[in-house]
Parts: structure tokens; sequence; C-alpha cells
């Protein structure tokens, strides 16, 4: 039991919205019902079970975080190596970065090495991927299968470790506090993702980027941006950051968590799929859910080092 | 057990599922008609079934492949029940096992290819699959096509990789009264094809 008590306030404050997103979901289903109110009482429920993990998670402390995340860089590259056209001679490739690379990468944050968790992946990984498709001699379209296993290993496992690597983290004066920080990392870029639905959902009218992803309204991201900001100013008492710099940090996270969110779309899209999977009812995969997160998480942890850490 | 574990890490490694889209897990006594490209696939047919299912239904295996070696004999024989038949061509009646086993009343997993393909498509059909439906008319025949296991363990290799499967199954089909062999292996051969998910 080493939860602070910021973060169960948090948890007391998240439980109480889901309590009103499932009375509204509920009053909605009576109301009309179909298809879209179907979608969003699911999504409700999923929210339920992931804040439920993630309270578990903090509760059992630093290490748990870490092999948490461990998994989700797991099940994300699953999926997203389930939609690239590997071939039988990327098998040893694959089964290096899955079993090797991924536990390493975590094992490394779980042990504090920042000297090597920064370049295990983008040096080592990056070069072996293609030496060992290479071995097996398959030459076609090379090029093109190496850089989606690359690929898929730097944002599902190198890109997402960032986040439980907040954990390491020597911030003065807020020593023991890093689940903090990835409590404020995770809340804003999700806050961020589900704001930007309600906004798209009630007001959404002008489509942003129509050819890469549909659903995605001006409307909603405006409202979505601006509402996550807020929320992460008001979080700044869990953050090292003075108000302004909770919600400039806050601001930063959505950004690029939005844009993160269109390129995975754009994947998607070029692979004619709409989500990545069917893990989580009603949002798709793990990976429709983490896009953002995959994004922000390494410019986040880059820019507090840089400003804050020593 | 270690049939439970090994589906179960299975499941765990592929995150498989099972689309019942032309029939439902049902206790009758079936062959599932299966499209093979791995080691995996009838685990992972089996992670795709009811326990109560699991327990009645068996694997019919290549007696040349599973016999060889002391491992793999163990494997077919006391974990998976396998229902070993011999390919070689040389036996009088290579399928007698099978009808043994469906007069017991086992339903049984059969990949009427006859051996593992390359992945993409279906090999022509063996004809076993017909003398087996000649024979036992009243069994049902559920094609099954299991979506992307060659790649979680090709053929040659002897580890897996985690990527997610799919398994659908199919509306049940019999042999037609005075139904050609050509006629009949292409029907089948059709309706496994039917059920691959669009690219």
């Amino acid at each position: 039991m080493n939860m602070p008590h910021e973060a169960v306030l948090i948890f007391a404050g998240l439980g109480v919205a889901l309590l009103v997103a499932s009375a509204v979901g509920y009053a909605l289903h009576r109301r009309s019902g179909g298809t879209a109110v179907d979608n969003l009482n699911a999504r409700i429920r999923a929210w339920w079970v992931m804040i439920a993990i993630s309270g578990g998670v903090l509760l059992a402390g630093n290490g748990a975080i870490v092999a948490l995340f461990g998994l989700l860089s797991f099940l994300a590259f699953r999926e997203f190596v389930t939609q690239t056209p590997v071939r039988r001679a990327d098998h040893m490739a694959l089964f290096v970065s899955f079993f090797l690379a991924l536990p390493v990468q975590y094992l490394l944050i779980g042990v504090q090495w920042y000297g090597l968790f920064a370049i295990f992946i983008p040096v080592y990984a990056f070069l072996t991927i293609p030496i060992l498709s290479a071995v097996f001699a398959d030459a076609q379209k090379f090029l093109q299968r190496t850089a989606e296993t690359q690929w898929g290993l730097m944002i599902c496992v190198y890109c997402l470790s960032h986040v439980p690597a907040l954990l390491t983290l020597q911030i003065p004066g807020y020593q023991g506090r890093g689940a903090l920080l990835v409590v404020f990392l995770m809340l804003v870029v999700q806050a961020s993702d589900v704001l930007q639905y309600i906004w798209g959902k009630l007001l959404g009218k002008h489509k942003i980027a129509p050819l890469v992803s549909p659903s995605k309204t001006v409307e909603g991201f405006v409202g979505g941006v601006l509402s996550a900001t807020l929320l992460g100013a008001a979080l700044w008492q869990i953050t090292p950051f003075s108000p302004i710099g909770a919600g400039a940090m806050a601001l930063l996270i959505t950004l690029v968590g939005f844009l993160g969110g269109l390129v995975m779309s754009a994947i998607k899209r070029d692979r004619g799929i709409k989500d990545w999977g069917q893990l989580l009812e009603g949002h798709g995969g793990m990976l429709d859910r983490l896009d953002s997160v995959c994004f922000s998480a390494p410019i986040f942890f880059h820019v507090t080092r840089y400003f804050f850490a020593l | 057990m270690i049939a439970w574990l090994l589906s179960f890490g299975l499941r765990l490694l592929t995150g498989a599922h099972g689309r019942w889209s032309g029939c439902a897990p049902v206790d009758s006594q079936r062959i599932y008609c299966v499209n093979h490209t791995s080691h995996l696939d009838f685990l992972l047919l089996w992670t795709a079934l009811p326990a109560r299912l699991r327990r009645v239904t068996r694997p019919v295996a290549a007696a040349d492949y599973w016999n060889a070696g002391p491992v793999r004999r163990y494997l077919i024989q006391e974990v998976f029940r396998g229902v070993l038949v011999d390919r070689s061509g040389l036996a009088p009646q290579p399928l007698e096992p099978v009808f043994t086993s469906l007069a017991q009343g086992d339903s049984l997993i059969f990949f009427p290819e006859g051996t593992r393909g390359p992945g993409e498509g279906l090999l022509p059909l063996k004809s076993g699959i017909f003398h087996v439906a000649q024979d036992w008319p009243e069994v049902e025949l559920v094609p099954v096509w299991i979506d992307n296991s060659y790649r979680v363990m090709p053929k040659g290799m002897f580890f897996p990789v985690p990527l997610l499967c799919s398994m659908t199954f199919g509306a049940p089909l019999r042999l037609l009264e005075g139904e050609e062999k050509e006629t009949f292996l292409l029907r089948l051969r059709n309706a496994m094809l039917e059920l691959q998910p669009p690219q």
C-alpha cells in the first residue's frame, strides 16, 4: 500500500465520473437505444474494467506498473504485426522482437538503466531485425517487411515503454512520486480522447481529416484539446510543474496524442480495417486505445527530463 | 492436463477466438474439416470448442509424422488422443482407425488436404474425406477456416510467434445421394474457402 493520497482522490473522482457516464448511458438506452448508444455503453463498461485494473496496479507498486505496460506493449505489438504482411523468413526476427527485445526493454526500465534503455531498440533491435530476415534469405519486399517490423517495435514497445520510464526520472522535490506522473500522462491523454469523442458527438460538424480519419471533427478536436488542457492544469498538484506548466504540458501531450491518433488511423485506413482488434469491447483493440499514448509518452518523457530532472 | 495447458498457452499467444457463423457448438457427432497450415491447428481448434466437446473431439493425424520419435508419439497418443492414419499407401485399409473412432461416437478434426499447405488458399482435397462421408453419411461435416496460424508457426519452424488468429465455423454439409467424388470434394473445398475472412 504505497498509493499516494492524491491518487486515491483521483480514482474516487474517476469513479464518480464513470457513475455519471453509466447513468447517462442508461438514460440514453432507455430513451432511444440504437447501435451508437450500445457502443457508448460498451465503452463505458470497458472503462470500468480499465480503471479498476489501473487502480489495482497502482496499489501494487512501481514493479507492477512496469509489468502492466510490458503486457500492453505485447498486446499492441501483436495487433500491429497481425496487420503486416510478414513472411516465413521474418519468423526469427519476430520471435526475437517479441520474446527478447520486448522483455529486455522493460527489464532495463525496471533496473533504471537509462543509457541502454534509450538506445536498445533504436540501435540494437533496429539492426538485428533486418540481419535476421536477410539470413533467412528472402529478398521479396525486403525493405517493406523489415521496416514494418521495426516500426511496430518502435511504436508499440519503445514509445510505449516511455510511460513506465517516467518512474526512473530523478526530479528534485518529487522523490517517490513518479507513479503520479504516470497517472498525469495517462489521465490527460485518455481524457483528451474521451473529451474529443464527447465534443465531437455533441457539436461535431466539420471533418478535420476526412481522408484519413472520417470520425474526427474540428469541434471535437478544439473542445477536447482545450478541456483536456484545463484538466491537466487543474491536476498541477500531482506534478512537479506549476499550474501553467502543467497546462502547457497537457496541451503538448494532447496535441501530439491527437497527431499520433491520426498517424495510426492512416495505417488502419490503408489496411482497410476499422479497428486494430477486438480486445476491448466498444473500443476495438488495445492499440486503438493506446495510439495517442504511444506518440505523446516519449515527448512528455524527454521534455520533463530536460527541464525538470537531474 | 498438458493439453489444457498447451491450449491455454496458445490462447494467450494468439488471442484465438471462434466465430460460429454457420452452426452452433452443440453435441451432435461431427467431423470438422479444417484447412491445415501449422502444427498448432488442432490445438487452436480445441481452444474454440467448449470443454465438454473438446473431450469427445479427436484429431486425425499422420502416423508417419507422429510416430517418429518418443516425444511426438507421447504427445499424439496420450495428450491429444489422436487418431493415427497411415499415409504410405501400403496399408490395405488406411481409414480403419477413423471408422473405429466414429463408431465409438467421437467427433473428429480432419484435415482433408492431407498435409500442411503453404498458407494461402487450399491444396486440392484428398479423397479420404469422401470415403469417410460415404461410410458415415449421418455425421455432420463442418467446414472450418483457420486464419493466420501459418504465420504463428509456419511449416519447418519449431517455435511460435504471437499473432492474432481466428476460426470460422461454417454451415454443416453432408454427402448427397449419388454425389460423385469430384463434385463432393469440390463442394467441400469451396465451402471451406468461402469462410476466409475478406482481405
